[in-house]
């Protein structure tokens, strides 16, 4: 090969590059994402709850229905029982004669919120604790770990009634309760991926450049754990919203007035029967959102991971 | 085995220790006024309240009170519910039935329909009835037990209603068999449904692995057939894991089903748990909390040293 040609095809370098376009792998995965059908339904699912839910005081102004107020007059039948799905009263009334579609949205609220915040918190916590206990091993892995197999090995039902009967319901000490058996398996799964990237060479790279032990863990640790902690995090948001329904249910979670999709099922319990709706659309509801996470979870991994298939890797 | 036994019992009695101690300090510390408040609930009159406040000697120092609350214990002394003034070992002892035989029945179904979905699907990874399977699995486990529970009971009331099947508290099988069963059969279904979906993974997972072990494919060179092979060879093997997690969801569940006994008014020692919570019955609270970790805690040592007698590869040290 003579200079000249080499050269020239030097000069043809740059023009290849443009044509061959570089992606990063968000990108790529951001790609494989939005070509998942079932993560794109779920994708538009979840924006239409939000939207909803962040409506809610709209809808209840152009319904002229305020979620707590009761309509005994129009919103029970003569007999007193809650009247069905109508004009007025989109999704029916309850067993009150408040509205139950104002009353939907508004527990949309208290699903998301609780759903989102103990997910963050679950996140925060168990990604720190998680990659200490990895990445230290030792006895600071030894206590760490043990103490997650003990809060994973607690029922958390029963934890939840003991606080609940010490402390009080309310939605600050649900979020707690269900952050806390969230964090441990957050931190469980950090852990691993942790200690599997610690004998790696970039890691061993970056403590040969005098790198400490904390910022090697925060700087070069954790950015190859994004993908498996945003996966678990969406999966652990619905895992929230059923635990709060739950909860709520059960009358340990919300005050019992407060619209919870978990609380309106409970109210319901006794009139399903001449109103199915009561039954039916708060049923609907929390198992469209809880699908709708956890789809979009799957088809996050998926994208993430291209080798994982989608029916044979779930846990 | 001795020395294993002994450790692991004193580690269980650790264990209890910590819980009941937990329990005391959430419910007990602070001033003698505001526990005896929260006792009382916020709508008792004063009268009651001191009378809590003598009843319960929460005039004395914590470490006092600490004391006898740990020799009560000791005693099998529960104290008394401040809502039905019944001793709270008579209010355990007369909701345990419905719980155990809510237990018992479902765990026939759930580990039936588990252990066999899970060979189903093992035996024939990827193939149609594999996923059949797995889709069913996931309805299982996303659909919450609370609604599948409200779901039966709508279709048992409105949609099926000659069945006769409904929600309601338990009725002892030797009083009215037939009572019993109507009441039974919708809570051990809905129980062992979302049980089985989780058995069902367990197994299959756990056959998997099983079925690739080099003793399998010695079976086969030998020309054993193939229901030998994975019923003598495989499951056995297979079960181990299954086990251990059929004794620590027994022990759990003994302490309280309280989901699917809340749904279907069976009044077992769940329902019993979430009843006094919403009465503010402290004292049944906290005799319901120690007897479900109780029971955690034996079934965990139950495993450990069935574990032993299951594979042969375990030694216990």
């Amino acid at each position: 090969m003579s200079l000249t040609d080499a050269a020239t095809e030097a000069e043809h370098v740059p023009e290849q590059v443009a044509v061959v376009q570089g992606k990063g792998p968000w990108q790529l995965a951001w790609e494989r994402l939005t070509r998942d059908r079932a993560a794109m339904v779920s994708l538009g699912v979840i924006a239409v709850i939000v939207l909803l839910a962040v409506l809610a005081p709209v809808f209840a102004a152009v319904t002229g229905h305020d979620p707590q107020e009761q309509f005994p007059s129009i919103g029970l039948s003569p007999q007193g029982l809650p009247i069905g799905p109508g004009s007025g009263f989109w999704l029916g009334a309850d067993s009150l004669g408040r509205d139950l579609f104002v009353r939907l949205l508004y527990g949309a609220r208290i699903s998301l919120l609780v759903g989102l915040l103990s997910t963050l918190l679950a996140t925060v916590f168990g990604v720190v604790v998680g990659m200490f206990a990895g990445f230290y091993g030792g006895w600071v892995d030894g206590v760490l770990a043990r103490v997650l197999d003990v809060v994973l090995s607690f029922p958390y039902l029963l934890v939840a009634i003991v606080l609940v009967a010490a402390l009080g319901a309310g939605v600050p000490l649900m979020i707690f309760v269900i952050a806390f058996f969230s964090f441990a398996a957050m931190a469980r799964v950090v852990r691993g991926q942790t200690i599997a990237y610690r004998e790696r060479e970039f890691i061993e790279a970056a403590r040969s450049l005098g790198a400490g032990k904390v910022r090697t863990m925060f700087v070069d640790v954790l950015p190859n754990l994004i993908a498996p902690v945003t996966v678990l995090a969406t999966l652990l948001i619905p895992t929230s919203i059923v635990f709060e329904a739950t909860l709520s249910f059960l009358g340990l979670g919300v005050d019992p007035r407060t619209p919870s999709w978990g609380a309106i099922l409970a109210d319901s319990i006794d009139f399903f029967r001449v109103s199915p709706g009561l039954l039916i659309f708060p049923a609907a509801m929390l198992l469209l959102t809880t699908l709708a996470f956890n789809l979009l979870g799957d088809g996050i991994r998926d994208a993430l991971d291209p080798r994982s298939d989608r029916l044979h890797t779930r846990k | 085995m001795t020395r294993f036994l002994l450790r692991r019992i004193l580690f269980g009695v650790l264990v209890l220790w910590l819980v009941a101690t937990t329990v005391f300090l959430l419910f007990f510390a602070g001033p003698a006024d505001s526990v005896a408040r929260r006792l009382a609930g916020p709508r008792a009159p004063i009268e009651v309240i001191n009378q809590i406040k003598d009843t319960l000697g929460l005039n004395r120092p914590l470490w006092e009170q600490y004391v006898s609350f740990l020799g009560n214990l000791l005693h099998g002394d529960l104290g008394i519910s401040f809502i039905s003034q019944t001793p709270v070992t008579t209010l355990i002892v007369q909701s345990l039935p419905g719980t155990l035989w809510l237990v018992a029945g479902s765990a026939v179904l759930w580990m039936t329909a588990g252990i066999t979905g899970g060979v189903i699907s093992a035996t024939r990874p990827r193939g149609l009835r594999d996923r059949v399977t797995t889709v069913l699995v996931l309805a299982g486990i996303s659909v919450p037990t609370f609604i599948l529970g409200m779901l039966m009971i709508y279709l048992a009331l409105s949609v099926f209603p000659w069945f006769g099947l409904g929600p309601g508290p338990y009725i002892s099988p030797l009083v009215d068999f037939r009572g019993f069963l109507q009441v039974m059969i919708m809570p051990w279904v809905c129980l062992a449904v979302v049980q089985a979906a989780v058995y069902v993974r367990l197994t299959r997972g756990s056959m998997l692995d099983t079925l690739g072990e080099d003793y399998i494919r010695t079976a086969r060179a030998k020309g054993a057939p193939e229901h030998r092979i994975i019923y003598r060879h495989g499951l056995r093997a297979a079960l181990t894991p299954v086990i251990t997690q059929f004794g620590v969801d027994i022990g759990t569940l003994l302490g309280g089903v309280v989901v699917t006994e809340s749904v279907f008014g069976l009044q077992g020692l769940g329902q019993l748990m979430i009843r006094s919570v919403r009465d503010g019955d402290l004292p049944v609270i906290i005799g319901a909390a120690i007897l479900a970790a109780a029971f955690i805690v034996i079934a965990n040592i139950l495993v450990d040293v069935a574990y032993s007698f299951l594979d042969p590869r375990v030694r216990l040290a």
